[in-house]
């Protein structure tokens, strides 16, 4: 490591490298939302309410997505169950 | 064929009005018959950024109600010749707009402008909604800041999904980033988003960039639309905008830092 990476590596990221990061994350996921029919998020809450009949699990261990191919759409579930 | 521009942002106090006041004006400079639209419906503002606010008799929802006729309500500018506002109610709600109501004044101002520009309410409820419904383009205001990036973004999603256009099936209303309030010490300090970190976020041409400037503050003091002001970087910033928004060429300006003093610079001196 030379003399100049040393000061480099110590330099925080900046918050507007941050706040880019975020956005990036939050507005992909919400343009995920934007399409869904209106009926998911009361699906997957009450998929997420047979589940729990079963296995303990926490909100974010369900995620339910549609994905339109053509002219069929595909209802993909993933449960991550606890181990 | 009028075309009709709403300048939109979902989140409040981005500059709005004070972008349908300057880009209104401009195109009626270049000679462009343009009416600027307050759809605030309960919080006009745009009277008193143009500084006819001493001469509203009439507004919007009187016109949709049939209490006055469209001439009766249009307020001629006094500086810019081929410019009129047409004044929100301080009275009524947003439900006074109504989708019929809204389309049978448009129709009428297509006849007699070139250029309609709707000043949109803050929010993605109905007065928002109601406002960028018919518009052909939209200009979509963002603050280099985290809540109004995100914001834009979902105003983004309701242009494409909920327009007449989108709900039609016609061409896409076309859409336009201006930033605004930008700082570029600020950005290069690392503290404020680039114009290129929003431009790869929304992803959406870029039509201009304002910089933050006390102009913006004065100018709406006196009731004159920043870009009459052709000393403030500000007002040569929207000017390049109304240029481009016609299809014109303009190189970016105001991006860097203003080279300052070195003096000033110690003092912490910032534009
Ligand atoms: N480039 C700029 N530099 C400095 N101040 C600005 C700039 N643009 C706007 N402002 C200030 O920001 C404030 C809000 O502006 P404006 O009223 O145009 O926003 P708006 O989006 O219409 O707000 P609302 O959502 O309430 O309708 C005003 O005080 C205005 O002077
Ligand atoms: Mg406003």
């Amino acid at each position: 490591m030379s003399f100049l990476d040393y000061f480099r590596s110590k330099r925080p990221a900046s918050s507007a490298a941050t706040a880019k990061e975020r956005l990036q994350v939050i507005v992909a996921h919400e343009r995920g939302q934007r399409n869904q029919p209106d009926y998911l998020p009361a699906m997957q809450q009450e998929i997420l309410e047979v589940i729990r009949k079963y296995v303990p699990v926490e909100q974010d261990d369900v995620q339910v997505q549609l994905d339109e191919n053509g002219n069929c759409s595909v209802l993909e579930l993933n449960v991550t169950l606890p181990g | 064929m009028a075309r009709i521009i709403v300048v939109t942002s979902g989140k409040g106090g981005v500059g709005k009005t004070t972008s349908s006041a300057a880009i209104g004006t401009g195109l009626a400079q270049r000679g462009h018959s343009t009416v600027i639209i307050d759809f605030d419906v309960g919080l006009r503002n745009l009277d008193l950024i143009m500084g006819c606010e001493r001469r509203v008799v009439y507004d919007f929802v009187n016109v949709i109600n049939g209490e006055a006729t469209l001439n009766q309500a249009l307020i001629k500018d006094k500086r810019t010749e081929g410019l009129y506002i047409l004044p929100a109610s301080q009275t009524r709600d947003k439900d006074a707009l109504t989708e019929e109501g809204v389309a049978k004044v448009l129709a009428e101002l297509k006849q007699r402008f070139d250029y309609i520009v709707c000043d949109s309410p803050a929010g993605i409820e109905k007065g928002a909604q109601m406002a960028l419904y018919f518009a052909d383009e939209a200009i979509v205001v963002t603050n280099p800041e985290v809540s109004s990036v995100r914001d834009s973004d979902r105003i983004l999603g309701i242009l494409q999904s909920k327009s007449l256009r989108a709900r039609e099936g016609q061409d896409a209303v076309k859409e336009h980033l201006l930033l605004t309030r930008y700082n570029p010490a600020r950005v290069s300090a690392g503290e404020m988003l680039s114009v290129a970190d929003v431009e790869d976020i929304l992803a959406i041409p870029l039509l201009g960039v304002i910089p933050e400037s006390q102009d913006v503050l004065k100018a709406s003091n006196q009731g004159e639309p920043v870009i009459l002001n052709s000393e403030a970087l500000a007002g040569q910033a929207y000017s390049d905008a109304v240029d481009r928004l016609l299809g014109e060429d303009r190189a970016h300006r105001f991006l860097d830092e203003e080279k300052q003093g070195f003096f000033k610079r110690l003092l912490g001196g910032r534009g």
